[in-house]
């Protein structure tokens, strides 16, 4: 929109610290994103990713360090005063988490019911265009349970582009889509991001849209417990030397790189 | 977001014959200053008289979001007639409305049309029907597989039969006791008012004891399980069904019956029996303490009475009760909660109506084997 498509700084991590309890997830995790990105957490399965989106979007505490959202220190705020931060975020969760007792229109207009004085015809239209933006226009009235795993998703999309978001968080997005569908999502993500002119911060391990559509990123690993490579995935691919950022953008196992290096 | 923000405003003019262009400036943006309604989209179009072109200016246009997009692809959709030329929105916008209408719109309307009232009742004698035959192979199915399960060969775990006999028996000591320690003091209160008129207060031992063991604490304690592990089966089963953890089980060919449904009904009429007698002493206690406490009784005289009034045909007959009240709620629990949905929504009612089927399921049930004893002459 006419949001200013600066390359200035929206959000900003600082000695990120994750734990539940005595169990270290991440730590030391030091980025930022720029608006109008598409930033990419990426890393193996079970390193934590999603648990570093869930400190982003306000759901978890971090154990240390400060979240800045627009220069304002996220934490530190009131609690009323999160909820209005995080009004700005959009969340697309791994598998929707449609509420399942209300029909898909009714999940997208929830959120406008409770956050905006539209009334229900002005509601209705918006719902409406969000359906048909991710092409679930049809599928309005359909409960989720009836709708397959991509449809979810796309639904879930739909519902966190109600309030039109600034950020729009999204958790394995490609996750268990097969490669046609996955591609369209991409691309829709990629339209979306240029025409709300929001910002996008993806979890993801799926190689094929994380090369073709994020512009920056960070790479998590699972056994220093930290981010060990920053920048676009496909600069990663290019340039970093790191065993282990190579075998995941080469698609190898650590294993067989590390014995040829000894072999060699 | 302190700054003020200006009303939408447009205005329609003629540039050439047939193209009409409208002029859009303030901000659109739909949580601040709201969208604009049908009623103004017509009279719009109704200004554009012969129009076949309708373009748009929006250089002086201030911040917007989706209400924006929202009202030009309400102009489109309300006039396909009208060659709606979007060059002039702001690029973002026009990418927006475009990305609305790619999409084709594959008709899988699943939403089925409303049925006349005749099939309607129909389907709902049907599906009732169904029910009943569900429940029926239910009962059949779990006496089928009890009786295999008695020679040991049914695919059933001891650890889950042990897990949930604890949680159905020890786990329930607490509200048994509560309940039917009350329900024996009020029985004793109510019989001590009325015999203490003709000086007949012993004989409250003997209405206590009797009304617990033949009837209140077979049916008290089945109350209570109804709602706490009755209700509990059905959730847990019904979550599973939403998880698609029940097809998982089938899919990998482990009977349904013999995992989740036997070692419930096993557990809950294994446990019930230990419940009554709990539940009898409790329930005798309570009505001691009230003889004792009002009616200037003696303890030992108390349940010297208590013992010639009870025979061990009415504790035989409190027990072969409880046993089918314990069969009656696992199975009313694990049926509801086989056959709900899949959404939050249907858990709790699967829950509910385990609840709701298990009390009135005891109280008829119980009311059935009074006009047996009846019959019968115990």
């Amino acid at each position: 929109m006419t949001r200013e498509r600066t390359d200035d700084e929206l959000f900003r991590a600082e000695g990120i610290k994750l734990a539940f309890g005595p169990k270290l997830v991440q730590q030391g995790l030091d980025f930022s994103i720029r608006r109008g990105s598409i930033f990419a957490v990426m890393g193996p399965s079970g390193c934590g990713k999603s648990t570093v989106l869930k400190a982003m979007v306000g759901l978890l505490r971090p154990a240390a360090g400060i979240i800045l959202v627009d220069g304002e220190d996220y934490w530190a705020a009131s609690g009323a005063r999160r909820t209005e931060i995080g009004r700005r975020f959009g969340i697309v969760f791994q598998n929707g988490a449609l509420w399942s007792s209300m029909t898909v229109a009714e999940n997208v207009a929830l959120p406008l019911q409770m956050f905006t004085e539209l009334n229900r015809d002005a509601s209705a239209a918006l719902v409406r265009l969000k359906l048909a933006w991710v092409g679930l226009a049809h599928a309005a009235d359909v409960m989720p349970s009836e709708l397959s795993g991509g449809m979810r998703k796309r639904a879930g999309l739909a519902r966190a582009l109600a309030l039109d978001p600034d950020v729009l968080f999204l958790d394995e997005p490609s996750a268990g889509l097969d490669p046609i569908a996955s591609k369209r999502l991409d691309d829709l993500i990629v339209e979306l991001r240029d025409g709300l002119g929001a910002t996008v911060v993806m979890v993801s391990h799926e190689l094929p849209s994380l090369l073709d559509i994020c512009d920056d990123g960070i790479f998590l690993d699972t056994e220093t417990k930290t981010a060990i490579a920053h920048g676009a995935p496909r600069d990663l691919k290019e340039i970093s030397d790191h065993p282990t950022v190579q075998a995941f953008m080469q698609r190898e196992r650590a294993g067989e790189k590390e014995s040829a290096h000894v072999q060699g | 977001m302190t700054e003020s923000r200006t009303t939408p405003a447009w205005r329609l003019a003629r540039t050439e014959r047939h193209v009409a262009l409208l002029t859009l400036e303030g901000d659109w943006l739909a949580r601040e200053t709201g969208l604009r309604d049908r009623a103004t989209v017509e009279r719009i179009l109704g200004e554009t008289g012969d129009a076949e072109r309708l373009s748009f200016n929006s250089s002086g246009i201030g911040d917007w979001d989706s209400a924006l997009v929202v009202f030009v692809k309400a102009l489109r959709d309300a006039a396909p007639r009208l060659n709606i030329d979007a060059s002039g929105l702001p690029q973002a916008a026009s990418r927006l409305l475009a990305l609305a209408t790619e999409f084709p719109e594959r008709s899988s309307a699943t939403s089925a049309a409303r049925e006349p009232l005749l099939a309607r009742v129909g389907h709902r004698a049907t599906d009732r029907w169904r029910g009943t035959v569900a429940v029926s192979a239910l009962v059949g199915e779990t006496v089928q597989r009890a009786l295999v399960a008695l020679t040991g060969r049914a695919r059933m775990r001891t650890v889950d039969v042990i897990d949930l006999m604890r949680e159905a028996g020890a786990g329930a000591l607490g509200i048994v006791a509560i309940v039917n320690g009350l329900v024996g003091g009020i029985l004793g209160f109510v019989g001590a008012v009325q015999l203490r008129r003709f000086g007949a207060e012993i004989f409250v031992a003997d209405l206590v004891g009797i009304a617990m063991v033949r009837e209140m604490a077979a049916v008290m304690t089945a109350v209570v399980m109804a709602g706490r592990t009755g209700g509990a089966y059905a959730a847990q089963l019904a979550t599973m069904q939403g998880n698609e953890e029940i097809d998982a089980l089938k899919a990998l060919g482990i009977p349904v019956y013999d995992y989740l449904v036997l070692p419930r009904v096993v557990a809950l009429v294994a446990m019930m029996p230990f419940l009554y007698i709990y539940a009898c002493a409790f329930g005798l206690m309570g009505g001691l303490v009230v003889g004792v406490a009002t009616l200037d009784l003696s303890p030992a005289a108390y349940l010297v009475e208590t013992r010639e009034g009870l025979n061990g045909t009415q504790f035989a007959f409190g027990l072969v009760k409880v046993l089918a009240f314990g069969a009656l709620v696992a199975l009313a629990g694990c049926h509801i909660g086989l056959s709900a949905g899949r959404s939050a929504a249907d858990v709790g009612r699967a829950a509910t109506s385990a609840v709701v089927a298990g009390i009135i399921g005891v109280i008829a049930l119980d009311g059935i084997f009074a006009v047996c004893a009846d019959a019968l002459g115990i």
